[in-house]
C-alpha cells in the first residue's frame, strides 16, 4: 500500500460535501455538508464539543459509517468503492480506552495487522520490537505482558504502536489521551509530537481540548453540531472571531494562572 | 443408616455391574452434551446480532428447562421416531434440558466484550470471521465453559431419572432399590452419580478459571 501512497500526490484524505445521518433518518443529522481536504502529512485536529461530530467525522474515514449523502474519498477513491478490509488495514487507528486485546500480549497487540497481513514471525518480531521502543517501552520488559498489567500511559503507548505497526500512511486518532491522568497526559502529548514529526504520517486528530490541538495540529478545524465552524492553523485560530471559536479560547483562560 | 458396611460388601460384589452402568451414565452425558452444544454453540453465535431470533430460541430453550424432568420424558414419549421407550428418547430429553445454559452463556459470553475492543478490531481490518474466532471467542470462552459445565451437572442429574425410561445408567439401581426397599442398591447408584456430578463440576470450573481473561 505504501508505494501505491507515495505515488499519491492529490490529498490523501477529501469529504465532498458529505452528510451523515443516524439510520440515514435526514431529521437527524450529525454531519452536514462538510467538505473537507487533508494533504499527504498533515496533522489535522478535529476540535469541538461532545456531540458535535467529531468522532463520527473521524469514522467516516476508515468507513466504519458511510456517508448518506456526497462522499469521502481516501487516496482519491470513495471509501464506498474500496474493500473497507484493505481501507482499514492501510489505516492505523487509536482510541481512547487503547482497546487494547485483553488476551494477547503486548507483542501479540502490537502484532496483529502484520498477522492478519501473514508477514513471517521474524520480520513481525523486529517490527514489534522497533515499534515498542519508538513508543519508549522497552520490548524486553513488555513484549510477555498482557495490556492489564500495564498502567494507563503504557497502554496507549502500546495503542499506538499497534496502529503503526503495518506502516500506515494514515492515522486516526479519537481522543487517544483524554483518559489519561494530567501529567502522563502532557508527557504523551510531546512525545507523540516529536514522534509525529519524525514519521510523515497524515494524522486526523480528535479532541475537545484546545490545548492539545496547539500543540499539535498543522490545522484546525472547528465543528459545532455537524458543521465546520472554522478551518484555521493555530496561531491563525485563535485570533478568529467566530462565537464558537472564542468560546474555545475563552475556556483556555478559565484555568486560573493559566498560560493562554 | 447403617450402610456402610454392607455397602462397601455389595459393591465389591457388583463392581463390574456399576463401573458398566456408570460408563453407560457417562455416555449418555457424554452424547447429550455433545449434541445439545453442537446446536447451542453456533445457535448463540447467531443470536448476538439478532435480537428477534434471540427471542425465540431463548424462550423455547427456556420452556424445555421449566418442563419437570419426569414430565419431559412423559411427554416425549409418545411421539413418533424420538419417542419410545429407551435411550434414544432419554438422549432428546437431556439435550433440550442441556441447551438453555450452553446458549444464553454463549450469548451473553459474546455479546459481554468491552465495545472498544470490538471497535478498534473492526477499525484494524479484521474480517466478521477473525473477530469472531480471534476475539469474541477467546474473551468469552470462560462464560461458555461456565453454561457447559452448568448444562454437564444438570444432563447427569437428569440421566439418574432417565431410568425410569429404560434409559440405562445409574438411575437404574436406585429406582430398583427403592423398589426393592434396599439402602444398598440406591447407593450403588446414587454415590457414583453424586460423585461423577460433583467431578465434573470441580474440573470444568478449574478449566474455566483457567481460560479467564482478566
Amino acid at each position: 500500500m505504501n508505494a501505491k501512497i507515495e505515488s499519491f500526490s492529490g490529498n490523501l484524505i477529501e469529504f465532498r460535501d458529505v452528510s451523515y445521518h443516524i439510520n440515514d433518518i435526514p431529521g437527524r443529522a450529525v454531519i452536514s455538508g462538510v467538505s473537507l481536504a487533508v494533504p499527504l502529512g498533515e496533522t489535522l485536529v478535529l476540535l469541538g464539543r461532545s456531540g458535535s461530530g467529531k468522532t463520527t467525522l473521524l469514522r467516516l474515514i476508515n468507513a466504519l459509517y458511510l456517508p448518506s449523502q456526497g462522499e469521502v474519498l481516501v487516496e482519491g477513491r470513495p471509501t464506498a468503492e474500496w474493500d473497507v478490509i484493505r481501507l482499514r488495514r492501510g489505516i492505523g487507528y487509536v482510541i481512547q480506552e487503547a482497546g487494547l486485546f485483553p488476551h494477547f500480549t503486548v507483542a501479540e497487540n502490537v502484532g496483529l495487522v502484520p498477522s492478519l497481513e501473514k508477514w513471517d514471525r521474524q520480520r513481525t518480531t523486529a517490527r514489534v520490537g522497533e515499534l515498542l521502543r519508538l513508543v519508549g517501552l522497552d520490548p524486553a520488559e513488555f513484549a510477555d505482558r498482557h495490556p492489564r498489567e500495564l498502567s494507563g500511559g503504557q497502554r496507549q503507548r502500546v495503542g499506538v504502536a499497534r496502529a503503526l505497526a503495518a506502516d500506515p500512511a494514515i492515522l486516526l486518532m479519537d481522543e487517544p489521551f483524554g483518559a489519561l491522568d494530567p501529567v502522563t497526559r502532557t508527557e504523551l502529548q510531546k512525545e507523540f509530537k516529536a514522534l509525529a514529526g519524525r514519521l510523515q504520517k497524515t494524522i486526523v486528530f480528535v479532541t475537545h481540548d484546545l490545548r492539545e490541538a496547539l500543540l499539535l495540529a498543522s490545522r484546525i478545524v472547528l465543528l459545532d453540531t455537524g458543521r465546520i465552524a472554522a478551518v484555521a492553523p493555530p496561531q491563525e485560530f485563535l485570533r478568529m472571531d467566530h462565537p464558537e471559536v472564542r468560546a474555545f479560547v475563552a475556556s483556555l483562560g478559565a484555568v486560573p494562572g493559566a498560560p493562554v | 443408616m447403617n450402610a456402610s458396611p454392607s455397602y462397601w460388601s455389595f459393591f465389591a460384589e457388583h463392581r463390574a455391574e456399576i463401573l458398566g452402568a456408570t460408563a453407560d451414565h457417562m455416555m449418555l452425558v457424554v452424547i447429550a452434551m455433545l449434541i445439545a452444544m453442537a446446536i447451542a454453540l453456533p445457535l448463540g453465535m447467531l443470536i448476538v446480532e439478532r435480537p428477534a431470533l434471540r427471542a425465540l430460541s431463548m424462550g423455547i430453550a427456556n420452556i424445555f428447562q421449566t418442563i419437570p424432568s419426569l414430565a419431559l420424558f412423559g411427554l416425549l414419549i409418545p411421539i413418533p421416531f424420538i419417542g419410545g421407550i429407551g435411550r434414544r428418547t432419554a438422549i432428546v430429553a437431556l439435550v433440550l434440558y442441556a441447551l438453555l445454559p450452553i446458549l444464553r452463556n454463549t450469548y451473553v459470553g459474546l455479546s459481554g466484550i468491552d465495545p472498544a475492543v470490538l471497535e478498534a478490531a473492526e477499525a484494524m481490518g479484521m474480517t466478521s470471521a477473525q473477530i469472531l474466532f480471534r476475539v469474541r471467542f477467546p474473551l468469552a470462552l470462560s462464560v461458555i465453559l461456565a453454561g457447559i459445565r452448568t448444562a454437564t451437572v444438570i444432563t447427569i442429574g437428569v440421566a439418574t431419572i432417565a431410568a425410569e425410561i429404560g434409559a440405562g445408567g445409574l438411575g437404574t439401581f436406585v429406582f430398583r432399590g427403592v423398589a426393592l426397599v434396599s439402602d444398598s442398591l440406591i447407593l450403588a447408584g446414587a454415590m457414583p452419580a453424586a460423585l461423577l456430578a460433583l467431578l465434573s463440576d470441580c474440573l470444568l470450573g478449574l478449566l474455566e478459571r483457567r481460560l479467564r481473561v482478566a
